[in-house]
């Protein structure tokens, strides 16, 4: 610890189901990556979650996290979506 | 300030199911720097220089695309216009060399297109460039990814029609050396030519840009489809504002990856281009954006009124986003590459007339469309010169892009393939203006050049 934070976003879209928080937070736990806040809601009639999470103190790259939480993701048949923080600061703040 | 659980929903929607992407990250490469006089040096000089800049291109985009979830579809090189580069070597078999040269550097650095393959001829032609001309049946013929161009007006030289002559039998002659005439799909005759083009197949690294340059072009008709969806009973006001505010957003993510992907080559960056561009994609038309608006099919009446809306609240949402908004910056309104366009030709909603009458509008001008291979060379060139007047008259940029389908009919469907789609085969006017186009030379530059 003690690093800057590098904060990403992730979203996880579909139908709500047991299990989602649980095991994207096991998942996130192997990979190092701490959780700074979730949020959720019903929007559109999907389910929709945002975790923020800090990837600073990961040794695995964002490519390789994107890529193993879309397979988490196909297995519980929700698209699970990684984005660095930034784009949002750009797109949504002027 | 957080950022909000809609927020972030809204963004991931836009890619999940509005095909929000970047279009394509373009480095622009300067090759002045490898004129030579032995022609062997010029070509590994010209490779070495592309080598240099964009060994990373691609594997960066690729990391940059991870990093922010939004795809980058297509990554492309633009050099400078490559007539200018062999001016001391202006023979045909030369310049298919060169474009050889080109297309195996593009497929060994893994990008699908480099453009450049031109030159600026708008008002008047060297002798390399008359050479260069004669040698783009074969050169394209010869390679896969090289594209070509020609600016052959400007609103301050007029409109070279002299050159505008060549290109119709160059056309034809290029339809005849490919399948089903798609060689000419990586043509593209321009006035006013911006320098800082990111889009293809008219991209080139123009004279006044330095070593090198990153050009973003965006895009996301889906996404403003989408939100012109959601606001079905608003006025022309409403409806302009909330496509600027959507357009904003897309442009800010273009203005991002460009930032960073610059930074990571160490090239600087140039601009981001706000083209709306379609692709073959269920849902990533802009002809159904026009249609959301109300449009029962493009081409109806009140077609030029919807476009006009469009573009212009295109631009002032994109124009806040970016540092540097250049390139063509309009819409794209290509036929074969927008399923809405080929459904309005094959409805008899959309003729050629009317597409020319968009492009008065927009700003890229009449794109990847059919008409029949036993079109007459005059009527091509005369196609050519109406739509490029279009822009020397109106202080802006036009192009054409155009495939004489050897053997093919009016109401043909042509299918070109991968990002090319198809194309239902459009009627030309069968009247000529062969000898209107004969008497040759420049016409003169309009009135509205004259401002010092």
């Amino acid at each position: 610890m003690g690093k800057d934070k590098e904060l990403v976003f992730i979203t996880v879209i579909g139908q709500d189901q047991k299990g989602i928080v649980a095991r994207i937070a096991t998942y996130l736990f192997k990979r190092d990556i701490n959780i700074e806040d979730i949020s959720q809601k019903i929007t559109g009639g999907y389910f929709v979650m945002t975790m923020l999470v800090d990837v600073a103190d990961s040794r695995w790259s964002i490519e390789k996290v994107s890529a193993e939480l879309a397979s988490l993701g196909a297995d519980m048949n929700l698209k699970i979506q990684v984005q660095h923080e930034n784009l949002f600061r750009m797109m949504h703040r002027v | 300030m957080s950022i909000s659980v809609a927020e972030v929903y809204e963004t991931a929607s836009m890619i999940l199911s509005h095909h929000l992407d970047i279009r394509t990250v373009t480095l622009g490469v300067n090759l002045k720097d490898c004129v030579d006089g032995h022609f062997p040096t010029l070509k590994s000089k010209v490779r070495r220089k592309l080598d240099s800049g964009a060994r990373r291109l691609v594997a960066e985009a690729k990391s940059l695309e991870a990093k922010y979830g939004v795809p980058i579809v297509n990554k492309r090189i633009a050099v400078t216009p490559i007539s200018l580069v062999m001016e001391a070597h202006a023979t045909q078999a030369k310049y298919v060399q060169m474009a050889r040269t080109l297309d195996r550097a593009a497929r060994e650095l893994g990008v699908d297109f480099i453009g450049g393959f031109g030159g600026l001829v708008h008002k008047g032609i060297t002798h390399s460039e008359a050479v260069l001309l004669r040698s783009l049946p074969e050169a394209l013929a010869e390679s896969e990814r090289v594209c070509a161009f020609l600016n052959v007006g400007s609103n301050v030289c007029g409109l070279n029609l002299d050159a505008v002559n060549l290109l119709g039998p160059m056309l034809l002659e290029t339809a005849a050396h490919t399948c089903r005439g798609v060689g000419c799909a990586r043509f593209c005759a321009f006035v006013n030519a911006p320098e800082d083009n990111p889009f293809m197949a008219g991209a080139f690294h123009g004279v006044g840009e330095g070593e090198f340059g990153l050009n973003v072009g965006i895009s996301g008709p889906g996404v403003v489809r989408a939100v012109v969806e959601q606001n079905r009973e608003c006025d022309l006001t409403q409806l302009s504002e909330v496509i600027k505010r959507t357009v904003f957003k897309i442009t800010r993510a273009g203005e991002l990856i460009g930032r960073e992907l610059s930074a990571r080559l160490g090239v600087p960056f140039g601009v981001v281009d706000i083209s709306l561009a379609s692709t073959t994609a269920p849902g990533d038309s802009v002809a159904r954006v026009l249609e959301a608006f109300g449009i029962e099919r493009v081409g109806a009446h009140g077609s030029t009124l919807a476009v006009a809306l469009m573009m212009d609240a295109v631009k002032k949402g994109g124009a806040m986003a970016s540092g540097h908004v250049g390139g063509l910056s309009g819409t794209f309104i290509p036929v074969s590459e927008d399923r809405g366009m080929i459904e309005a030709v094959r409805a008899g909603a959309l003729s050629l007339d009317k597409l020319e009458g968009l492009t008065a509008v927009c700003s890229v001008g009449l794109d990847m469309f059919a008409i029949p291979g036993d079109t007459p060379p005059e009527t091509i060139s005369a196609i050519i010169a109406d739509e490029l007047a279009i822009g020397v008259v109106n202080n802006k940029t036009t192009a054409v892009r155009l495939i004489p389908v050897p053997g093919a009919r009016p109401g043909d469907l042509v299918e070109f393939g991968g990002l090319l789609g198809c194309a239902p085969v459009m009627a030309v006017n069968p009247f000529s203006a062969a000898a209107f186009l004969r008497r040759g030379g420049r016409l003169p530059a309009p009135v509205t050049s004259l401002r010092n």
